[in-house]
């Protein structure tokens, strides 16, 4: 078997295995690994189209809002109808669950698919702006929506997200995004990050290549969104906000765009450090704001975007080995 | 019929508001091909300056408020220059991403320091300006309409003088059309550049202050809407042409306050954005843009 997809099966049973356990562990404990996740999700999605793809989207929060919304729209509305008030076994819960996330994450795609077939196929800042209206647009729908509670929100979502959940998901996010990269088909994002022109020029479909990050990026993000609402059992449309869309676009651009081991460590950094840091929480969105400006003038590759060549090459030069040829 | 005249005069001032922001986006992406995402803040930092200079003087007089503006307006103009000066022009010439994600950051910068500094709870805006009402013909215009209609037409006449008879702005247009060669031809792009958003964020300070006036109440995050509404106007008008977004301004304004004073109002805020989505469809060079294609 491939190593990727084996590391995905045994990243799968760890948080099986986890999962299980999870009742010795502290539940303050708990939500932070399960939000830390989410957040991974999030960030390596995200990365897929801001990354490796080079477009910069702002409405990761937007898509994440659909997938919110409507997976918990199923499991409230269609679970009760299917498996009576009692709510079924669990194996049934975890099926109506799955079932749930994924048409939130079907919905986002396609959400995604209609927000980038105009914005994409034009070059620039265009889509950064598009995907920032999508939010807003997205927030009044739903605030307007009265069977989706309207600016209220949904409440009494049923509890269902756990550590098993949300790593799998994390690990096939990782894993759809490394592996798509890597293959054949995937160089066609570097290459359109790297110069349009050219890639047009020798025949690629840029458009084409934009649209399907986009999708899946939307795709995982409506996953995470649904994960996100069966976690903190309660939504609103404002939850989802412009700020939520910088959050993860700080954990990309912190962990190194197209780095994703990188973004990674970011999305749990950035996910952990304001849990320490409860008290200076009103300077937090300055200090990101900072963090943006100052990593592009002085690390615009990210901070955790390392040059092992490098670095390596240092390490032998103090310990007094040869010094390899072309490493600085 | 006069219910359809107090909606043009509603739209045409509220599409005035507009046009001054959004000037001051199309002219930097006419010289530097990128959106100034903190502009929109400027406006906000404008509308603080007319707050805090207002309170000190006298209310209701003309005099006043003509102070007020011009305060709003010199201290956006410095702080327009020097956001360029110290963030921008390190980036000058990199890849555009890095340069996008710095003028996000920037704006979020403005806009949680305001927050900050002034706090997030809203202000009222002192009237600055003789507030007076005037009733033709059960037409009602106030005061603060004719202001903002008067200042706004004033300001683009200058900034068209400014741009199509001056010096300094056959350099800007030199610089638009090709920086490079502009620069052979011994213009001081540095200088160029430092003027023109200087002159932008002047102009999106004014916007700052007539906008708190017609909606008086001021808060660290009252630029957003506006100015990603102004943006859409540009792009409406086409990116980078000046009449072009005064254009899509003003028929922003109208659409829009139409648009609230039909059943539809709850929708008031999408519908700029589905104008946006609608123009990059059919006619993404903009109404008076013309489509050029990229060259390597």
């Amino acid at each position: 078997m491939p190593k990727p997809l084996l590391a995905l099966i045994a990243a799968v049973l760890v948080a099986f295995g986890v999962s299980h356990y999870s009742d010795h562990i502290d539940p303050y404990y708990l939500d932070v690994i399960t939000g830390v996740g989410i957040n991974v999700i999030l960030a390596v999605s995200l990365n897929l189209v801001n990354g490796y793809t080079g477009q910069f989207s702002l409405g990761h929060a937007g898509f994440m809002s659909v997938g919110a919304y409507l997976s918990a729209a199923i499991t409230l509305l269609l679970g009760p109808k299917l498996f009576g008030d009692a709510g079924g076994t669990d194996f049934h819960q975890g099926l109506l669950f799955f079932a749930a996330l994924i048409v939130g994450g079907m919905g986002a795609a396609v959400a995604g698919l209609a927000v980038g077939i105009p914005s994409l196929r034009l070059k620039g800042d265009y889509l950064a702006l598009v995907t920032l209206g999508f939010g807003e647009i997205i927030r009044v729908i739903f605030q307007n929506v009265e069977s989706l509670g309207g600016a209220l929100g949904l409440n009494g979502i049923p509890n269902y997200t756990t550590v098993f959940w949300v790593y799998s998901f994390a690990a096939l996010t990782v894993f759809t995004v490394v592996c798509l990269v890597r293959s054949t088909y995937g160089r066609g994002f570097l290459a359109t990050r790297d110069d349009e022109i050219a890639s047009e020029a020798v025949g690629l479909d840029t458009t084409r290549y934009k649209i399907v990050a986009f999708v899946i990026g939307a795709f995982f993000a409506g996953v995470a969104g649904g994960l996100y609402g069966h976690f903190k059992l309660t939504i609103t449309p404002t939850g989802f906000d412009f700020t939520k869309s910088i959050e993860i676009v700080v954990m990309v651009i912190l962990g190194g765009m197209g780095n994703t081991p990188g973004v990674i460590l970011a999305a749990i950094l950035l996910t952990v450090l304001p849990e320490v840091l409860r008290s200076v929480d009103e300077y937090r969105m300055v200090l990101y704001s900072l963090l943006l400006i100052v990593l592009m003038l002085v690390r615009p590759k990210g901070l955790f975007n390392f040059d092992y060549a490098r670095i390596a090459g240092r390490l032998r030069l103090r310990l007094g080995g040869p010094r390899k040829e072309g490493t600085r | 019929m006069t219910e359809f005249l107090q909606q043009v005069l509603n739209g045409l001032s509220l599409g005035a508001i507009y046009a001054l922001i959004a000037l001051g986006y199309t002219m930097v992406y006419g010289v530097l091909r990128f959106i100034n995402f903190a502009h929109s803040d400027v406006f906000m930092v404008g509308a603080f300056i007319g707050y805090f200079v207002g309170e000190h003087l006298p209310s209701g007089t003309v005099w006043g408020g003509l102070v007020v503006l011009a305060a709003a307006m010199a201290g956006c103009a410095v702080l327009g220059i020097l956001i360029e000066r110290l963030v921008y022009r390190p980036l000058r010439g990199g890849p555009t991403l890095n340069v996008l994600i710095t003028a996000i950051g920037m704006s979020l910068f403005l806009e949680y320091t305001g927050q900050l500094v002034f706090g997030a709870t809203p202000r009222a805006f002192p009237t600055i300006f003789p507030a007076k009402v005037i009733s033709v013909h059960g037409l009602i215009i106030s005061m603060n309409q004719v202001i903002v209609i008067l200042v706004a037409s004033v300001l683009m006449v200058a900034l068209e003088f400014t741009v199509f008879r001056t010096k300094i702005g056959t350099a800007m247009r030199a610089v638009a059309l090709n920086p490079k060669a502009a620069q052979l031809m011994g213009i001081n792009i540095d200088v160029v550049i430092s003027f023109t958003f200087g002159l932008g964020s002047m102009l999106a300070a004014a916007g700052g202050v007539l906008y708190a006036l017609n909606y008086p109440s001021i808060d660290p995050l009252m630029g957003v809407v506006p100015g990603l509404k102004a943006f859409v106007a540009a792009v409406l008008g086409g990116v980078g042409n000046i009449p072009g977004a005064a254009l899509g301004a003003l028929i922003l304004g109208m659409v829009e306050t139409f648009v609230d004073g039909s059943r539809w109002s709850t929708y008031k805020d999408a519908i700029a954005f589905a104008i946006l989505i609608g123009i990059l469809l059919f006619r993404p060079a903009g109404l008076l843009g013309r489509y050029t294609a990229e060259k390597v």
